[in-house]
């Protein structure tokens, strides 16, 4: 890991996609195979770049979904007029490939080390460094408390639905509700964290990932709950993920 | 257009400067607020990209790409502290 920091550039590399797991309608996960890929850390991303067959390239930067130690694997979510998802999600087979960099970022990420309560919010597929982070803090059997507060927009929205089952999340559903719904069913607000973030005596640690009015939103509520600036890390994905 | 953080050209600015910048701290040449370029605000889908001040909104940096070379503008900036190579 040192090793790999200590070089001065950040090469493309070529990512074959090895698994492919369907978790909504619009969201795949892929796993990747990268010859010399230096490991990561949880909470780190990527930028995937396509190259057409007339030289045109696109490029998005992807959260890492896997914890350190397994191998690089992204969570991407279709959008419509998208010059990157829909091949990721509609075309790609395993087998397939294209380039990658990174992992990129020293901010947006958690070790062991750093410590907690984990106060954990995600909107749609801003999950994906959190499932990084849950797992790491698992897989290191760390006994820093953490909790995830997830916001879809629909049930079957829900990305890792099944591994979440086994962890601490509060979900909430802001657009419909399955009959007999009795989680949160709004948007994030400053009551609905009141209720749900760590208290502050506690000296909770924030990850806050997804759109970037969730974003937004879920870090003045933290703020104004007195959360210290310092402990808020966050990550906009844009209005519409970033494509 | 919604901004987007640091960390979202972290690649890039890697290419650029040779060494991981998302924890590089900045100093905004308009209001003087000290932060890590992570925590700026970023704007993407314009011919370049602009990096803001989260404190003021002003313009720090500019990056534009033109035939293959990276153009850098810095001029928003008072000073940019490069983070030592080995991070880990």
């Amino acid at each position: 890991m040192a090793g790999a920091a200590l070089l001065g550039r950040l090469s493309w590399r070529v990512a074959t996609v090895t698994a492919i797991v369907d978790e909504t309608p619009r969201v795949r996960t892929l796993e990747l195979e990268v010859p010399g890929w230096p490991g990561h850390v949880a909470g780190q991303h990527v930028d995937v770049r396509l190259t057409g067959e007339d030289g045109y390239r696109a490029e998005r930067a992807y959260s890492l979904a896997s914890a350190p130690g397994e191998p690089p694997v992204i969570t991407v979510e279709r959008l419509e007029n998208g010059e990157v998802s829909p091949y990721l999600t509609q075309d790609v087979r395993p087998g397939d490939a294209f380039e990658v960099r990174g992992p990129i970022g020293g901010y947006f990420v958690w070790r062991p080390g750093d410590g907690g309560p984990l106060f954990l919010a995600a909107g749609g597929s801003g999950v994906a460094p959190m499932r990084a982070i849950l797992r790491h803090r698992r897989n290191s059997m760390s006994e820093v408390r953490a909790r995830l507060l997830y916001s879809s927009r629909t049930l079957e929205d829900v990305i890792y639905r099944a591994e979440l089952d086994g962890e601490a999340v509060v979900h909430t559903l802001t657009r419909a509700q399955p009959p007999g719904w009795t989680g949160y069913a709004r948007r994030v607000d400053a009551d609905l964290l009141r209720e749900v973030a760590w208290p502050i005596e506690d000296e909770p640690l924030a990850f806050v990932c997804g759109p970037t009015s969730f974003v937004e939103s879920v870090a003045a509520g933290l703020l104004e709950l007195g959360y210290a600036p310092g402990r808020i890390k966050t990550e906009r994905f844009g209005a519409t993920g970033g494509g | 257009m919604e901004a987007l953080d640091g960390n979202a050209i972290g690649g890039m600015l890697y290419h650029v400067f040779g060494v991981e910048m998302t924890m590089a701290q900045a100093e905004c040449r308009g209001c003087g607020a000290r932060g890590r370029l992570a925590e700026s605000e970023v704007y993407l889908g314009g011919p370049g990209i602009v990096v803001r001040c989260r404190v003021c909104h002003c313009i720090v940096m500019v990056l534009v790409e033109v035939r293959e070379m990276m153009c850098v503008d810095l001029g928003g900036l008072n000073e940019l502290e490069l983070p030592p190579r080995a991070r880990d």
